[in-house]
Order: structure tokens, then C-alpha cells, then sequence
């Protein structure tokens, strides 16, 4: 595009780096364990708890912290706010990894995965399920995404027909972007929809016809919370100056969004009449109340210009909001369900290595991608 | 950027088109409430007449082909605590302070059967992406098709009964659930449940029958004597025993959207495990909310125009070089 991107250089094989293979190699070892020896072998899932961390985090949180292309999209290109197109290449890189690792983790989750092409047939898929809408939403967004990425890695490899093909992909430009678009918008929403139907299995805390939206807007915002989180994260790895009157001003549009969703959110407790239910001291009401509690310290630092403009609350602040949207996320499909007495579910150690060797490998990606690629904006030395 | 106008509007029509279609089949409607089929069939249970002999057990397990659950390390028969993928069906004990008299909720017991209560509209059957779970046209059992099943067990998540069960320790896992016995049904055969039930608790037949026995037990005087059906609703065979109390109330009428598995019971529903379920099904919640927003595809086509247009007038005016 207009501005000029460019790789950082340096060493792929890096103290770090090497962790994060050890922590993968582990977690695949582990993977392996898992095809022989089902489901049960490795994680603590079970009749009661039929998912677990695999979907909540890798899937819910992961694509939800994939957001951030989708948000940025947003706002550049259907708000034309041009001046945050700079981010636009690191957030499209880490939505890339972030849907394509929970499109793999899918796979490792579902028990008869050699079925899973029955998912692309149309004429054996059920259309009322909402899972499919996620599933095919989701596979669809993760090849845009790499389409999207194309660019990128096409201007960092000199291959004499790249050129070309750069520009044929920058003609549909304006298609891919609007389905990149869509898509998000479609899916992101309907993860909330997938707990519908699980009826009075989910607490009224968390009940809601209102799911769909609340998780919209809570991915919306946790892909500006990232991209905040990556530059600032990034120009500390990398020694490059930090973005910060750009990025404030994403706080600014992520401090809208927090308000709407708890005017929202809390709307739809009082009318319901369950507001009651926050202060019964047991262990869904202070979930929820720290789930809240993060969504407004997010707000009240995006909110206020002191906070805002300086790099170390901007940092905590979209902290914040990553947690928030992460325990609502947790909250929504654990915490507040409860499939009646006697079962109980916490994650198995092999099965938390598993996530973390999916996010190890998606680390590693990205570590790999901005060194050999032009992902992150050229800095101009004084 | 280096593209007319001309361009633009053959690659978005085109290819919009072409990425919403592949995502358009949503059926158009929004969701009317499932009416009983006319010829389902079901089995109505008692718990006033189970005397807990776990027959039905025995006899699921036979006729189901399944393994003994050995749920303690030296056990040496069948003896499972819950429903699994080994076990369909299984009686459960509830009791009150002394437990001295059946069918009393305050210092009683009672027997509760727990299987797949086969819905009239059926959360698993909605929730399944891949019509693994469906409903036989003809009876209304919900039956599972192995060689559709991806495994996501979404269907576990959505049953507000916690029927299909799952083959944790498999590495080619299945669901497990009661399927109303169908291939006994096929062959003009009933449910091993109801054909071993010695006592009459578990009858089997075509589910307005069943209705209507539920009801006639309902408006006998307790106290009395009066007969009551074994194995199937219209059989001959009937054995006369004195009338306990009932609580006015037959399970699974409505529950849910209603089930083809009925119960009755001196205790209440509540308190022998069975969820308090609204009218309306979930499947039917779940399924209107995602009609509404995807009805036809309409709202995503406008929405993708929308965006289409506005990402092409940005792209093509923004001030940057």
C-alpha cells in the first residue's frame, strides 16, 4: 500500500524463539498422544464439560484476540480513517495467525476429525445448526486473511511474476476487504448464538438473547485492545519509538464501543430482573463481577485523555480490555455453566500445554513474519 | 490505485456474489414450535409402579450390544452411577430424610429411569452441524449416524437432558445415546426396556396413547384398585394394583417443546433430576434467533453492498499518495 512498511531484520533463532519451539515440541509430542489415545487420555473434559479450554480459549479468545484486522479494517476502510492504515499489516498478521491456530485447534478438538469434510458439504450440513455458520464462516475469513497477508509477503519475496500478481490482487482490493468485513462480523456474533441452546444450562448472568451482540462488540474491541497491545509490545521488543498518539486514538474509538456494550449488557440484566443474581457471593457472581470490573477499568483509562496519552496506562488499559473480553468469553461457556450437580471440569496439565504450544507457534510466526517481512511501519531515523 | 470504475463493479459483483452464495442456503423462515408427530411413538414411565429391579437395565444393555460399566476398581458386574457410552439407560434412587415411604417427597423415596427423553424438537438435532442426530420421520426417535458424526459434541452442550454421552477413552470416539431401541422397531419389535419391565412402570406405544393412559392414571382415585397395562400401552396383559398418590403432572407433555417419553411420579419432577424447562425448545430459540439474522441471506447481501460500496469510495479517494 501507500506508506512504506519494512521488515525488522535481525536473528530468527533467538533465546526466546528456542522456548517457545521447546513448548511446541512438547505440545506435539502431546497432540500425538491424543490421536491414540482419544480425548479422555489428555484433558479432563467429560460428559458434563464437553469443552473445555481447546474451544474457550483457542477458539473464542484466540479468534477474538484474531480480531484485530477486522477492527482496524473497520475503521480504516468503511470509517475512512486512513491515518491508522500503518497498523493495518502488523493487525492483519496477527489475525492470520491467531484464526488459522484456532481452525487447527478445532481439528484437534473434534473427536471424529476424519468426518470433518461432511462440515464443507452442503448437501449434508445442517443449516439450522449455528455451528456451521461458524464453521464455514471461520474457514472462509481464514483464507481471506492469507489473501489479505499476500501482499506483504509478495513485496518481501523478489520472484520476477510478484509484481504482477500484487497488483491483479490489489484490483479486488475493495472485494476482499468488504468480505473480510462481513465475515467477522457474521461469525464473531454468532459464537455468542452457539450458547442459545444450551438453555437453562448457562446462568442467567449469561443468558441472553443478546449473546451475539455482546460478543461482537466485545471482539470488536479486543482487536483494537490488541493492536494497541501489539505496537506497544512490539516497539519495546524491537527498540523502535512507540505509536502513541495513533494508538490513543484507537483507545478513544475503544472507549465508545465499552459503553455502548455495558449499557447494553447491564440493560439487559435489569430487564431481565437478574440483577440480583451479581451479589450472591458464590463463584459465577465474582466471575462476573471481575469480568465487569475489567470492561470498566478498560473504560475509565481509554476514556480519560490523561490516561490515554500516556504509554504505560494505554498499555494496562488495553490489558484490561483483553482480559475483560477473555473472561467473558470464559465466563459464557465454563463458569456460568453448570450442567447439573456433580460434574466439575479444570483443565488437565497436558491439555493446557497443548494451548500453549498453539500459542507458542503462533509467537513464533509472528517473531518470523515482521524480521523477514515488511509487516511493521518504517521508522524514520532522526 | 490503478482501477476504473468499470473494474471494480465486474471484480465486486462477481466475486460478492459468488463468496455470499457459498454462505447463503439459510431456509427463510423464522421457526414455528415442532408439532408431535402423528405416528411417534414413545414410552410412558411410572415411578409410582417401578420397584427398581433394573430390569431395563439388563435388558438395554443385552439388546444395545454394551459393555459393562464397572464404575468401582472391584467390581465384578454391571454397576454404572450415571448414563455413559456404555449405558442408555439407568434407575436412579431418590430419598428424603428416613425414607420410609415410596413416593413421598418428605421422608420417602422414589425410582427415577433416566434415557433419552427423544424431544419433539430436539436441541441435539439443531445443534448438530452435520445431521448426524435426526428424528425418524415415521416413529420420531432420535437416531445417530456414526459416519456423519464429526465428534464437536455440540450436541452434548445443547441437550438440556445430558443424553448423548461421548467415548472419551477412544481414539475413534462416538456418541452413545438410547435410540428407542430402532432397530428393534424396524423389525416390528418394541423397546428391551418395556418388553422386560416385569411391573408395568416403562409401557411402550404410539405416544397420543401413551397421553391418554397418563392421564386416565391421573384422575384414578388413590386408594383404589385399578389396571395397569405391562410392556405396551394396548396390550392385553394387565396387572391390577393399588393406586398411589400422583403429583398432577405429566412430564415431558410440554417440557421443552415437549418429549415422547412421558413420566409420571409421586415427587416432584424437580427433585428427581429433571430440569424445570420452558414451553418453548431451545432448538427453536437458537434457531429463530439465527433466521432472523440470516433470513434468506438478506441482511448479509446489504450489509456486504454496504460495505463493498464504502470500502470502494475510501480506497479510491482517501488522500494518501
Amino acid at each position: 500500500m501507500s506508506e512504506i512498511s519494512e521488515p525488522v531484520g535481525g536473528r530468527i533463532i533467538t533465546k526466546p524463539f528456542l522456548v517457545l519451539a521447546e513448548i511446541a515440541l512438547v505440545a506435539g509430542i502431546l497432540v500425538i498422544y491424543r490421536y491414540f489415545f482419544g480425548l479422555g487420555a489428555v484433558t479432563n473434559l467429560s460428559d458434563g464439560y464437553p469443552w473445555g479450554i481447546w474451544i474457550t480459549y483457542d477458539v473464542l479468545v484466540g479468534t477474538a484476540l484474531g480480531c484485530g484486522g477486522y477492527a482496524m479494517a473497520l475503521l480504516v476502510y468503511v470509517f475512512n480513517r486512513w491515518e491508522y492504515h500503518p497498523l493495518m499489516r502488523s493487525a492483519v498478521l496477527t489475525s492470520v495467525f491467531g484464526y488459522t491456530l484456532a481452525g487447527i485447534a478445532i481439528f484437534l478438538d473434534i473427536g471424529r476429525y476424519w468426518n470433518g469434510y461432511r462440515l464443507f458439504l452442503p448437501w449434508s450440513v445442517n443449516f439450522n445448526s449455528v455451528l456451521v455458520e461458524v464453521a464455514l464462516c471461520i474457514a472462509a475469513y481464514v483464507m481471506v486473511l492469507w489473501i489479505e497477508l499476500a501482499p506483504t509477503v509478495l513485496e518481501g519475496s523478489a520472484p520476477p511474476r510478484s509484481k504482477e500478481i500484487r497488483q491483479r490482487l490489489e484490483r479486488w482490493l475493495p472485494v476482499i476487504v468488504a468480505v473480510g468485513i462481513l465475515l467477522p462480523t457474521m461469525h464473531q456474533s454468532s459464537l455468542g448464538t452457539l450458547m442459545i441452546i444450551a438453555g437453562h444450562k448457562l446462568s442467567p448472568l449469561w443468558q441472553t438473547g443478546l449473546l451475539p451482540l455482546l460478543f461482537l462488540l466485545s471482539a470488536i474491541t479486543m482487536g483494537y485492545a490488541v493492536t494497541i497491545f501489539e505496537s506497544i509490545v512490539s516497539s519495546l521488543a524491537f527498540k523502535r519509538p512507540f505509536e502513541t498518539p495513533l494508538i490513543a486514538g484507537i483507545g478513544v474509538i475503544m472507549a465508545w464501543i465499552i459503553g455502548a456494550y455495558l449499557v447494553l449488557r447491564f440493560g439487559d440484566l435489569a430487564v431481565r430482573g437478574q440483577l440480583g443474581l451479581i451479589f450472591q457471593d458464590n463463584l459465577q457472581s465474582v466471575m462476573f463481577i471481575l469480568e465487569n470490573l475489567c470492561f470498566l477499568a478498560a473504560l475509565l483509562l481509554m476514556v480519560n485523555p490523561a490516561t490515554r496519552t500516556q504509554i504505560r496506562w494505554l498499555f494496562v488499559g488495553a490489558i484490561a480490555m483483553l482480559l475483560a473480553g477473555s473472561l467473558y468469553r470464559f465466563n459464557a461457556f465454563l463458569i456460568g455453566y453448570n450442567p447439573g450437580p456433580g460434574w466439575r471440569y479444570f483443565p488437565a496439565l497436558p491439555e493446557i500445554i497443548i494451548t500453549l504450544g498453539i500459542v507458542s507457534v503462533e509467537l513464533m510466526a509472528y517473531l518470523y513474519f515482521v524480521k523477514k517481512y515488511p509487516v511493521l511501519p518504517k521508522v524514520e531515523h532522526s | 490505485m490503478g482501477i476504473s470504475r468499470r473494474d471494480f463493479l465486474k471484480v465486486s459483483a462477481g466475486g460478492g456474489l459468488l463468496l455470499a452464495s457459498a454462505l447463503s442456503p439459510w431456509p427463510a423462515q423464522a421457526r414455528e414450535p415442532r408439532a408431535r408427530l402423528p405416528e411417534a411413538v414413545g414410552i410412558l414411565y411410572d415411578a409410582t409402579v417401578c420397584i427398581g429391579c433394573k430390569a431395563c437395565m439388563a435388558a438395554c444393555k443385552e439388546y444395545n450390544n454394551l459393555p459393562p460399566d464397572l464404575s468401582t476398581p472391584d467390581s465384578i458386574w454391571d454397576n454404572p452411577v450415571d448414563l455413559s457410552a456404555k449405558t442408555y439407560n439407568i434407575v436412579k434412587l431418590y430419598q428424603n430424610g428416613t425414607g420410609q415411604v415410596k413416593d413421598r417427597e418428605i421422608d420417602g423415596y422414589s425410582f427415577i429411569r433416566r434415557f433419552c427423553m427423544h424431544c419433539v424438537d430436539p436441541a441435539c438435532i439443531s445443534a448438530c452441524p452435520v445431521s448426524a442426530l435426526t428424528k425418524d420421520p415415521n416413529t420420531g426417535a432420535v437416531v445417530y449416524n456414526k459416519d456423519y458424526c464429526i465428534g464437536c459434541r455440540y450436541c452434548q452442550v445443547a441437550c438440556p437432558y445430558n443424553i448423548p454421552k461421548f467415548q472419551w477413552d477412544q481414539a475413534f470416539p462416538q456418541i452413545k445415546k438410547c435410540q428407542l431401541c430402532s432397530h428393534r422397531l424396524a423389525r416390528g419389535d418394541y423397546p428391551a426396556c418395556c418388553e422386560f419391565c416385569p411391573n408395568g412402570a416403562s409401557i411402550f406405544g404410539n405416544v397420543q396413547d401413551l397421553r391418554k393412559e397418563a392421564r386416565r392414571r391421573l384422575s384414578l382415585k388413590v386408594g383404589t384398585v385399578a389396571p395397569y397395562p405391562l410392556h405396551r400401552v394396548d396390550s392385553r396383559e394387565v396387572r391390577h394394583r393399588l393406586v398411589t398418590p400422583y403429583q398432577n403432572y405429566i412430564y415431558g407433555e410440554k417440557d421443552g417443546g415437549g418429549t415422547q417419553v412421558l413420566m409420571l411420579a409421586g415427587v416432584p419432577f424437580t427433585k428427581l433430576g429433571l430440569p424445570a424447562l420452558p414451553e418453548e425448545s431451545t432448538a427453536s430459540a437458537s434457531e429463530t434467533l439465527m433466521h432472523t439474522l440470516y433470513k434468506g441471506m438478506i441482511v448479509p447481501y446489504v450489509v456486504l453492498g454496504g460495505l463493498f460500496y464504502l470500502v470502494y469510495k475510501n480506497t479510491t479517494k482517501q488522500d494518501l499518495p
